[in-house]
């Protein structure tokens, strides 16, 4: 469906029945791929719900009392212990990557070829210094004697709940870092222009690619919004 | 009827192409292709046609097989204990070879056969032809969630032959004693059956969101949502309420994995296992129950949302009859599909829940019934002086019906927490449930190869071999699963492995055991009927006409039958109408197939939709 029949279509409230009571597609001019990330993340929105409400549950019921956040998060800077300082510091690059990936979603739609793919590098070595921090953050845990069995501050499940939740949200940030250089190589040779075929899938290169690939580094950024509210700041 | 009434209802409710008034090109109108047309994969090599094909009808037929081949294992391992059951004397099973049986059976008819064989197989091979799309949305994901499935099985199977076997934990996987000394297979068993499952869910999230794609955004012109046929939208249903239901199953998986081989105390309480203090502490088990059953429940209509919308179609084409209230049919589809996330710990009740809670639950439990029975009446009065073809999948269909009402009034006893209480553990529930989501959508299973063999192999199943499997399953099924209601209620407590005679078990339950093992026996030897007509079928079964039993959806109508790589030739099919114009007054044959203009058939009374 192209813009102008899309722009024709009713708006607001009305353009939903309007659009589900149609034929062929319920989502007008979305393209499949798009329209796949939404759910894929509604599905995931759901892993991660579950792992918050367990860690919640596990927090509320455990017998040895929990540490108290921001004592284990603290960082020694210049002597001074500074409560939540690696986070904090973590958050924002996190965050900031989220702004230049919107950047290379703009650029990508207007066929800059170069700054695209200039933004989309910088989004992946945002993530890449976030993924580097928490090894940092793990292995100075670690060296303090946490684990996923015990702690010395307290309850055993905050080390358990730490390094499950944490390790499974860096594993999404570290695929989306995977998945951010191979786009920034392909916008650079180009092969978003061409429609170039792809390798595995044998399906044309579309900018939208990027904006899906968006989609889900924000996710990526939002769930990490809510581990630092319900983990770091609880 | 009056003729004053008849008068009434047409008058109401059809809707006439009148071709005097307006020229053929405008009553045909379909809106313009929104899309261009789909950019398929070709294979080309022997890998990619008959291994990884990414051809959704091969992959069907792929997931179904796998899907049958496992659920074989899961009836030859049923076979096993009943006879244990049966003759304890015989000595057949030790007590940990009977847990991990059981456990073994539930889990593969579960997950490995019915989930499986329902979205992914008819799913599958359903989803586009019905839609009228040329292939799922992404071939490539698709061909990819098929693998991940084998992958999932092969582990699966792997875990009979890892030292201790596979785990004996039963289907739920209740830690701590699933990952405790004592338990079956409570080392390497239950760690292969929790990275079994994981992968499952991983390559079910990819299949999923492509059934949900293709249903969404790759219809055919003119197929509105509200012309789909009903089998479409319970599988659509079903898998929407898969990927958000197998996400708490992924989750709790993952954390007994990491109970099991870090010796993290998610699950795990302090405990004392053979006299020494265990390292785990502090653990909530109540915690995996819920995620258990957040998930659990779901699964159950995860199975019969498929089974209704196919039994929906199954029904109204053999009965020559629009389906009763269709748009009521979606709606308690969908209904049924968002309550069942709200009933979980009705599975619960002896867990030592508020008893508030059980006062919830059964409240939503007994609100399920509500769409529920709307379903089986909208069965009914579909065949009310319908002209009712005794076929096979008619045959089938009729089964179900009187099946899942059977297990469908059990439950109302077992959703009431004061009469679940003293039947909880028994052999009613597993009569319960085995009827309601065992018999019931197996039997749809098998009416629908029945209805849809031709469509695949482009030849009939063989009507005798047919009416003696389903006579045996039909009647069998009932001389197995009857006597368990009775014998829940005397209190023969499940999940034993050996039955003797003893002051708290009544004699007749001896007997009735012995009985119930050899109908399972003889129900069992049936299937292998059905099997042999499968298998010989393919090749010398009756050469099967276009269209055999004369249905309206389009998977019927492509150019060539059995459909070839992207179905439907040069141009993809223009929908006018529903599923369901049947016996419709005016009309010259019984049907009108949906991809029939309204100016082919001028002066029937059709419905508007």
């Amino acid at each position: 469906m192209d813009q102008s029949s899309i722009e024709k279509l009713p708006k607001g409230w009305k353009s939903i029945p309007n659009d589900l009571g149609s034929d062929q597609t319920a989502f007008k001019g979305v393209q499949w791929g798009k329209a796949m990330m939404w759910i894929f993340l509604l599905s995931d929105t759901f892993i991660f719900s579950c792992f918050l409400i367990s860690y919640m549950k596990g927090r509320a019921s455990t017998v040895v009392e929990w540490p108290n956040p921001s004592e284990v998060f603290a960082l020694d800077f210049m002597g001074v212990p500074v409560p939540l300082l690696l986070i904090a510091i973590m958050t924002f690059v996190l965050i900031t990557s989220s702004g230049t990936m919107a950047l290379a979603v703009k650029y990508g739609y207007e066929k800059n070829k170069k700054m695209c793919g200039w933004f989309i590098l910088l989004t992946a070595i945002g993530g890449l210094t976030f993924v580097g921090m928490q090894a940092f953050e793990w292995s100075k845990l670690i060296h303090e004697g946490v684990r996923p069995w015990e702690n010395p501050f307290g309850a055993p499940q905050f080390g358990s709940f730490f390094f499950m939740i944490t390790g499974f949200h860096g594993t999404h940030v570290s695929i989306g870092v995977i998945f951010l250089f191979i786009f920034a190589r392909k916008v650079f040779k180009g092969d978003f222009d061409t429609g170039k075929r792809g390798y595995f899938t044998t399906m044309k290169s579309d900018y939208v690619a990027i904006e899906i690939l968006g989609l889900y580094w924000h996710f990526v950024d939002l769930v990490w919004v809510f581990i630092f509210a319900f983990f770091y700041l609880w | 009827m009056s003729d004053e009434h008849e008068h009434k209802l047409e008058a109401k409710s059809d809707y006439t192409a009148d071709a005097s008034s307006v020229g053929a090109s405008d009553i045909d109108a379909v809106p313009e292709a929104e899309l261009p047309d789909q950019d398929l994969y070709h294979s080309h090599s022997w890998w990619t046609t008959y291994v990884f094909s990414q051809d959704a009808k091969y992959i069907g037929i792929q997931y179904a097989l796998t899907a049958i081949g496992t659920g074989l294992l899961g009836l030859v391992l049923s076979w096993l204990m009943r006879i244990q059951l049966a003759f304890p004397g015989l000595g057949l099973l030790e007590p940990a070879a009977y847990y991990q049986f059981v456990t073994m059976h539930g889990m593969i008819m579960v997950i490995y056969l019915l989930t499986a064989l329902f979205l992914g197989g008819f799913g599958n091979l359903l989803i586009p032809l019905m839609c009228g799309s040329r292939d799922m949305a992404f071939p490539y994901v698709n061909m990819l969630s098929y693998w991940a499935f084998v992958v999932a099985v092969l582990v699966l199977l792997a875990s009979f032959f890892v030292p201790g076997g596979p785990t004996g934990a039963g289907w739920t996987l209740y830690p701590p004693q699933a990952i405790t000394a004592g338990t079956p297979g409570s080392n390497m068993g239950i760690i292969l059956m929790l990275i079994s499952l994981i992968l499952f869910v991983a390559g079910f999230t990819m299949g999923g969101l492509n059934y949900i794609i293709t249903v969404l955004q790759l219809r055919a012109r003119g197929m509105t949502l509200m012309r789909m046929p009903l089998t479409i939208w319970g599988i659509f249903t079903a898998t929407v309420l898969a990927l958000l239901a197998f996400p708490a199953l992924l989750v709790g998986c993952l954390m007994m994995t990491l109970d099991s081989m870090l010796g993290t105390s998610f699950f795990m309480p302090a405990m004392v296992s053979m006299g020494e203090k265990l390292s785990y502490d502090g653990g909530s088990p109540i915690l995996f129950q819920h995620l258990f059953w957040f998930f659990g429940h779901p699964e159950v209509y995860i199975v019969a949302l498929p089974a209704f919308g196919i039994v929906s179609d199954l029904l109204s084409v053999h009965a020559r009859k629009n389906i009763f209230g269709y748009r009521m049919m979606v709606w308690a589809i969908v209904g049924i599909g968002a309550l069942s996330f709200f009933v979980w710990a009705h599975h619960m009740y002896v867990s030592g829940m508020n008893p508030w809670f059980g006062f919830f639950f059964a409240t939503t439990t007994l609100i399920i019934a509500v769409p529920t029975a709307l379903k089986v009446y909208n069965w009914i009065i579909t065949l009310w002086r319908a002209n009712i073809q005794l076929t096979l999948p008619m045959l089938f269909s009729l089964a179900f019906i009187v099946t899942f009402l059977n297990g469908g009034l059990t439950g109302l006893f077992l959703g009431n927490v004061t009469v679940d209480v003293p039947l909880s553990d028994t052999y009613f529930v597993v009569a319960h449930f085995h009827m309601v989501m065992g018999i019931a959508p197996i039997l749809v299973v098998f009416g629908a190869i029945y209805h849809w063999y031709p469509l695949i192999t482009g030849r009939m199943l063989n009507e005798t071999l047919g009416k003696i499997h389903f006579w045996v399953t039909f009647v069998g099924s009932y001389a197995i699963y009857f006597p368990m209601h009775y014998q829940g209620f005397v209190g023969v407590p499940r999940r034993y492995f050996e039955i003797y005679e003893s002051p708290y078990i009544e004699t007749s339950t001896l007997v009735l055991n012995q009985f119930i093992t050899i109908a399972a026996l003889i129900v069992g030897a049936a299937q292998l009927v059905f099997l042999y007509n499968i298998i010989t079928s393919a090749r010398l079964g009756k050469k099967s006409e276009k269209n055999p039993w004369k249905a309206n959806s389009l998977e019927w109508h492509t150019p060539q039958m059995p459909p070839e790589h992207g179905n439907w030739g040069k141009e993809t099919p223009k929908v006018y109408r529903w599923a369901y114009d049947y016996s419709v007054p005016g009309a010259k044959e019984d049907y009108i197939p949906q991809n029939v203009p309204p100016s082919e058939v001028i002066g029937a009374k059709v419905e508007k939709t």
